[in-house]
C-alpha cells in the first residue's frame, strides 16, 4: 500500500481524502492528513454562522475512515524532497509516495500602524471567531449605555460575512473598502450602489474609496480608527479581512517555483515542480493563478484524487461565480460581469423602489450570454448561469424583466450548464441521473449526484430540473385541495375555519378523500382543540384514529398504553399483564419501550381500556400521527456514568407533547450521557445530557431510510431546551407536508437546519410568540382521549361488531397459535413457513387449526 | 361468500344492484319482497354523513354508508385486497366526482355506486339496495 500525505485539512483537503477514497476501491492509498488547526475540517464558507448559533461541531465535515490518519495540530514544518518525507511540529517525519499541498492561505493584512494591538482580528478561522466573539462580549459587557461599534477592513465577500458577524455578536459594524463600492470583484458599480444602500438600512455604516490610515488606543481603553480622509471612528474591534495569501512559505522554504503574485506553481494536473509534488486549493497558482473560492479548490481535489486512481482529471476552466445571501442581502455574480470581452454590451435594469439591480453581459451581437451581475433578487442566477457561453433564447431585457415571469426557461439550458457548481454537477448528469429513474425527488437527486451537497443554493434549481423532465413535483395535497399542506394549514390558521366542509367548501373541490380528510383533521386538532371524535371531526379521521387503536392484517387492533420514559411499575405491569390474559392479547414489548397488546376486536377496545383507565393508564397515541414516544437511558437514577436524570427529563418532555397531531409521528429520546443508551440520535428530537445541560439534536428517524438527528445547540439549560422544542415541533406541525417525517422536513427548507436554527432560536420569521402561544394551548387543552370515550355514550357506540348484532362477534377473525404465538388465522402472502427447522417453535402454521403450546421438545 | 375476489364470472352479476336512495326521508314505495327480502340495520340518525357502520345480513357482514348529500350505499364489508372485514371503518369521499371509501387496510378505493376497484377494474366487491323505512335504514339481498 502506497501513502499519501496531505498537508492541510481545510475544505479542499478533506474534499480531495473524500474524492480519493470514494475512487480508491481496491484501498490502494493509505492516507495521512497532518492539520494545523486543532480540529478537523470545517465549512469555512459557513463561518459566520458560527457567531449566531452553530457550534464548531456543526460545521465540522463529516468522515471516519480506516485508511485515514487525521493529525490535528501537526502542521508540517518541512519537506525533504529527495528522501520523500516531510517533517511535523511535533519533530515526526512522516515518508509519502504522494504528498499535496493543501495549506490554503493565510488572512492579509495591510501595513497599518497599530494593527498589532489586543482587539485587531483577522476573520479566517474557528479560533480566529472564538477570539473575536470574547473580545464583543467583553466590549458589550461594560458598554454603559449604547452600542459599541466594530470595524472591517475590507469591503469584499468577506469583509461583509465579517460585518454580519460583528453584527450577531452585538457590535455595530462599520465597513472600509478602499475600491469606490463593495465587493468590487464581484458587482459593478451600479449594484454596488445598491448593495451599499440596502446593507445601510440593515445598520451597516459604509465607507468606501477611503483606507485605514492608523488604529491607537483611546484613554477609555476603546480603539480609534482614523481613516485616510480624516475620518475617526471609534470601535471595540478591528478586523482585517482586506484579501488573502497563498500560504505558501513551506514550498517556497524548499525551493518550490512560486507565481508572481504566490501560489505554488502547477500546471492543468495541479502537479508542481518537484516530483510526486502536487498542490491544491488557495494555495495552488494553475498557471500562475491563484483561486479564493472553493468550488476551483475542489475541482483541483477532485484532479489530483483522479490522476492518483489511474484518471486524466485537468483543471481547465474556473468557475467565478458566486451567489451568496449577506445580510439577508442577494448578490451573485457569474462569467463577464465587468464586460471586459472586447465588445461586450451591458444590459441594465436598476429598480429603486423594489430593490433590485440586474446586469447581463451580452456578446457585441447580443446572442450570447457572457456573464452578469444580480443585486437585491438573485432568484434568476441558477437559470442565467446556465446560460452562459450559449445562445439566449430571448432578448436579453426579458429575461431580467420583472414582468417576464418565466419567461427564461429551464428547458432551454443547454446539458452542458453547470447546475451546482461546488460539485461541478451539470445539467446533462442530473438528466440523466433522473431518466435512469436513479432519482425521481431532490433528495434522491442530491444523493446521486451530489448536486446541493455543499452550498445548497442550487436546491430550488434542483427542483425545476425534475419538473423540466416531466417528474410531478406538484405540491397539491390531493384532488381535492390545490394547496400544500402547509398552505392550507396557514389557511385554516388565518381564517379560523373548524369543519372539514366549510374548509372544502371554500378553498376546495369535491367532498374529499383519505389523503386530505386525516389532514385536516390533524390541522384542526392543533389549531381548534377538541376530541377526535366530536362531530364532525369523527368522520375525517383514519380508522386508527377513528377507533384510538392500531388496525392489523385480519382487522382487530392493538392497543398501547402510555408509558411515559418507559416507566413503569408492578402493579402497572400486572394490570397489563391481566388485561392481555382476560382478552387473549398476544403481548409485545415495542422499541419505545413500551407494551403493545395483539388481537383485540372493535368491540373489546372498550372494556379493555375501562380497565386500563381505572389502572392509572391512558392512550399512548400509538395510533396517531402524533408524538409516540420519549425513549429513556436511567441516568444518574442509577447508572454510574449518568450526568443528567434523563427518565425525568423524558417523562416531562412526553407528558408534555403527548396528544400533539403533527404530520407524521413524532418519537424523541434523552440520554443521560454520550454513551447515548436511548439511541436519541435516531429520533425526530433528541437530548443527550452534558455535564452542564443538554445537547439537541433534530431531524433523526429510523425506518426506511434512517437518519441521525443533526445537532442544533449545545449545553442548554432545561427551560431553553423545552422552548426550542416547543418551537420545533409547533414550526414542523405548520409547514411540513403531509406524512413527512422532521428529517425530510429540515432538508426541504431553505437553509436546511441553520434556517431552521434562525426561526426557533433568533426568531427570525417572528413568529415564536405565536409557536409558544400555540404549544402552550397544546399543552394546557390535553385531555385522556381514552377516558373522554368511556364517559360518551355517544362514542362508545362506534365500538360495535354489527350495528344491528351487537353481540355477535364478527366470524372472519379467527387466531391460530404459530409456532407459540397468537395470530391471525390465514396466511399473509410470502410469510415463511420453515422457521420451525429452526428447531425454536412448535409446528409450522397449519390454518385454522388449534396447536397446543408447549416446550420444544 | 358473496364478495369477489376479481373472479370475472361473480363480479357481473351482483354489480348491476343500483344501491342509491336519493330522498332517504321519504318512505319508500311498497316493495314487492318487503317484510322478507330487508334487514333492519339501524336508525338513519345513526348514521354518521361520510362514515359507515356495519351490519349482519343474512350472516354477511354489510358496509353501510351515507354520502354527504344523504344518498345511502351498501357494499360487502371484506376488503378482497386483505380479506379482512374493515371496508366499514374506511374514510368516504370522493375521487373523480365518484363517490368511494377508501380501505383503511391499503388504501384502495371502492366505487360505493359500483363496488368496482378504482385501482383494479378487475376487482369488486358486492353491492346491495338500501332503502329508508319510516326512519330506519333497510339492507336488501344483494
Amino acid at each position: 500500500m502506497k501513502t499519501v500525505v496531505v498537508v492541510g485539512h481545510g475544505m479542499v483537503g478533506h474534499r480531495f481524502v473524500e474524492g480519493l477514497r470514494r475512487r480508491d476501491t481496491g484501498d490502494a492509498w493509505r492516507v495521512v492528513v497532518l492539520a494545523q488547526e486543532n480540529r478537523p475540517a470545517y465549512d469555512r464558507v459557513a463561518l459566520s454562522s458560527y457567531v449566531g448559533d452553530a457550534s464548531a461541531e456543526d460545521l465540522t465535515l463529516d468522515g471516519h475512515d480506516p485508511l485515514v490518519e487525521l493529525h490535528l495540530d501537526e502542521p508540517v514544518v518541512g519537506i525533504d524532497l529527495a528522501g520523500r518525507t516531510v517533517r511535523t511540529g511535533k519533530g515526526r517525519d512522516v515518508a509519502y509516495d504522494e504528498l499535496v499541498l493543501a495549506t490554503g492561505s493565510v488572512p492579509f493584512v495591510p501595513p497599518v500602524p497599530g494593527r498589532d494591538q489586543d482587539g485587531v482580528f483577522v476573520y479566517r478561522t474557528l479560533d480566529d471567531l472564538d477570539g473575536l466573539r470574547a473580545a464583543a462580549e467583553e466590549a458589550t459587557a461594560h458598554a454603559g449605555a449604547g452600542r459599541r461599534a466594530g470595524v472591517v477592513v475590507g469591503g469584499g465577500l468577506l469583509g461583509l460575512e465579517a460585518a454580519n458577524a460583528l453584527r450577531q455578536l452585538g457590535l455595530s459594524p462599520h465597513v472600509v473598502e478602499m475600491a469606490p463600492r463593495l465587493m468590487p470583484v464581484q458587482v459593478d458599480e451600479g449594484g454596488g450602489a445598491l448593495l451599499a444602500r440596502l446593507v445601510s438600512e440593515l445598520g451597516l455604516r459604509v465607507h468606501t474609496g477611503v483606507s485605514t490610515s492608523s488604529i491607537a488606543r483611546d484613554h477609555r481603553g476603546g480603539l480609534t480608527v482614523t481613516l485616510s480622509d480624516g475620518t475617526e471612528l471609534d470601535a471595540s474591534v478591528v478586523v482585517f479581512s482586506a484579501g488573502i495569501r497563498p500560504a505558501d512559505a513551506l514550498a517556497r522554504e524548499v525551493g518550490l517555483e512560486v507565481g508572481e503574485r504566490g501560489g505554488v506553481l502547477v500546471d492543468e494536473r495541479c502537479r508542481t515542480y518537484a516530483e510526486h509534488v502536487w498542490a491544491i486549493g488557495e494555495v495552488a497558482a494553475v498557471k500562475g493563478r491563484t483561486y479564493g473560492l472553493v468550488a476551483p479548490g475542489y475541482a483541483m481535489a477532485e484532479v489530483v484524487a483522479e490522476r492518483l486512481t489511474g484518471g486524466e482529471g485537468r483543471f481547465t476552466e474556473a468557475d467565478l461565480s458566486t451567489k451568496l445571501k449577506l445580510l439577508g442581502v442577494d448578490v451573485a455574480s457569474f462569467g463577464d460581469a465587468h464586460a471586459t470581452t472586447p465588445g461586450a454590451l451591458e444590459v441594465t435594469l436598476n429598480d429603486p423602489v423594489a430593490g433590485t439591480y440586474s446586469k447581463l453581459v451580452v456578446s457585441d451581437d447580443a446572442q450570447t450570454l457572457l456573464g452578469g451581475v444580480l443585486v437585491g433578487d438573485a432568484s434568476d442566477y441558477e437559470t442565467l448561469r446556465g446560460f452562459l457561453g450559449a445562445t439566449l433564447p430571448g432578448d436579453p431585457m426579458s429575461l431580467i424583466a420583472p414582468s417576464s415571469g418565466e419567461a427564461v426557461g429551464f428547458e432551454a439550458l443547454p446539458d452542458g450548464a453547470q447546475i451546482c457548481s461546488c460539485n461541478a454537477v451539470t445539467k446533462g448528469a442530473l438528466v440523466e441521473a433522473i431518466s435512469s429513474g436513479e432519482a425521481t425527488t431532490v433528495p434522491q437527486l442530491k444523493a446521486c449526484t451530489r448536486a446541493g451537497t455543499t452550498c445548497g443554493s442550487c436546491v430550488p434549481t434542483l427542483a425545476k430540473v425534475l419538473t423540466s423532465c416531466g417528474v410531478e413535483v406538484s405540491k397539491a395535497l390531493c384532488e381535492h385541495f390545490v394547496q400544500s399542506r402547509a398552505e392550507l394549514y396557514e389557511i385554516v390558521m388565518v381564517t379560523g375555519l373548524t369543519t372539514f366542509s366549510a374548509i372544502v367548501e371554500q378553498y376546495g373541490t369535491g367532498r374529499g378523500c383519505d389523503v386530505c380528510k386525516p389532514a385536516v383533521a390533524s390541522m384542526l386538532a392543533t389549531l381548534a382543540g377538541g376530541h377526535v371524535l366530536d362531530g364532525e371531526s369523527a368522520a375525517l379521521q383514519d380508522t386508527n384514529d377513528h377507533f384510538l387503536a392500531n388496525l392489523q392484517r385480519n382487522g382487530t387492533y392493538s392497543v398501547v398504553p402510555r408509558l411515559p420514559g418507559g416507566e413503569v411499575t408492578g402493579e402497572g405491569l400486572i394490570a397489563i399483564g391481566s388485561v392481555a390474559k382476560d382478552f387473549g392479547l398476544y403481548t409485545k414489548i415495542t422499541g419505545g419501550q413500551r407494551i403493545d397488546m395483539f388481537g383485540a376486536r372493535v368491540e373489546q377496545l372498550p372494556a379493555i381500556w375501562k380497565r386500563l383507565v381505572d389502572a392509572g393508564f391512558e392512550s399512548g397515541h400509538a395510533y396517531g400521527k402524533s408524538l409516540r414516544t420519549v425513549k429513556s437511558c436511567v441516568g444518574t437514577d442509577w447508572c454510574r456514568y449518568g450526568v443528567q436524570d434523563s427518565v425525568g427529563l423524558a417523562v416531562a418532555l412526553e407528558l408534555r407533547y403527548r396528544g400533539l397531531r403533527s404530520p407524521h409521528k413524532l418519537k424523541s429520546g434523552v440520554s443521560g450521557c454520550a454513551r447515548e443508551c436511548a439511541e436519541a440520535r435516531s429520533k425526530d428530537f433528541g437530548i443527550i445530557a452534558t455535564e452542564t445541560g443538554w445537547n439537541l439534536y433534530l431531524g433523526g428517524n429510523g425506518g426506511f431510510t434512517p437518519r441521525h438527528a443533526e445537532l442544533i445547540a449545545s449545553d442548554l439549560d432545561t427551560t431553553t431546551l423545552v422552548r426550542t422544542i416547543d418551537r420545533f415541533l409547533m414550526f414542523y406541525v405548520r409547514t411540513a407536508d403531509r406524512l413527512q417525517r422532521t428529517a425530510p422536513w429540515i432538508e426541504s427548507l431553505e437553509g436546511g437546519i441553520d434556517h431552521l436554527r434562525d426561526v426557533i432560536m433568533s426568531d427570525s420569521l417572528g413568529i415564536c410568540a405565536s409557536l409558544d402561544e400555540q404549544m402552550a394551548r397544546h399543552v394546557a387543552g390535553y385531555a385522556d382521549e381514552w377516558a373522554a370515550v368511556l364517559d360518551d355514550p355517544d362514542k362508545l357506540e362506534r365500538f360495535t361488531s354489527f350495528v344491528n348484532a351487537p353481540g355477535v362477534p364478527d366470524p372472519t377473525i379467527e387466531f391460530v397459535d404459530h409456532l407459540g404465538r397468537r395470530v391471525p388465522a390465514g396466511m399473509k402472502d410470502g410469510q415463511p413457513t420453515d422457521l420451525a427447522a429452526l428447531g425454536l417453535g412448535g409446528v409450522p402454521i397449519t390454518d385454522g387449526a388449534r396447536i397446543p403450546m408447549g416446550a420444544p421438545a | 361468500m358473496s364478495h369477489t375476489d376479481g373472479s370475472p364470472g361473480m363480479s357481473l352479476d351482483v354489480v348491476a344492484q343500483p344501491a342509491k336512495d336519493p330522498q332517504p326521508k321519504p318512505v319508500d314505495p311498497p316493495d314487492p319482497a318487503s317484510g322478507t327480502g330487508w334487514t333492519e340495520v339501524c336508525p338513519l340518525d345513526r348514521l354518521q354523513p361520510e362514515r359507515g357502520v356495519c351490519a349482519l345480513v343474512d350472516g354477511e357482514p354489510v358496509a353501510v354508508f351515507r354520502t354527504h348529500d344523504d344518498r345511502l350505499f351498501a357494499l360487502h364489508n371484506v376488503d378482497p385486497f386483505s380479506n379482512a372485514s374493515v371496508l366499514s371503518r374506511g374514510i368516504v369521499g370522493d375521487l373523480g366526482g365518484t363517490p368511494v371509501v377508501a380501505s383503511p387496510l391499503y388504501k384502495q378505493h371502492f366505487s360505493l355506486e359500483s363496488g368496482t376497484a378504482l385501482e383494479d377494474s378487475d376487482v369488486v366487491v358486492a353491492t346491495y339496495p338500501v332503502r329508508v323505512v319510516n326512519g330506519t335504514v333497510e339492507v336488501g339481498r344483494g
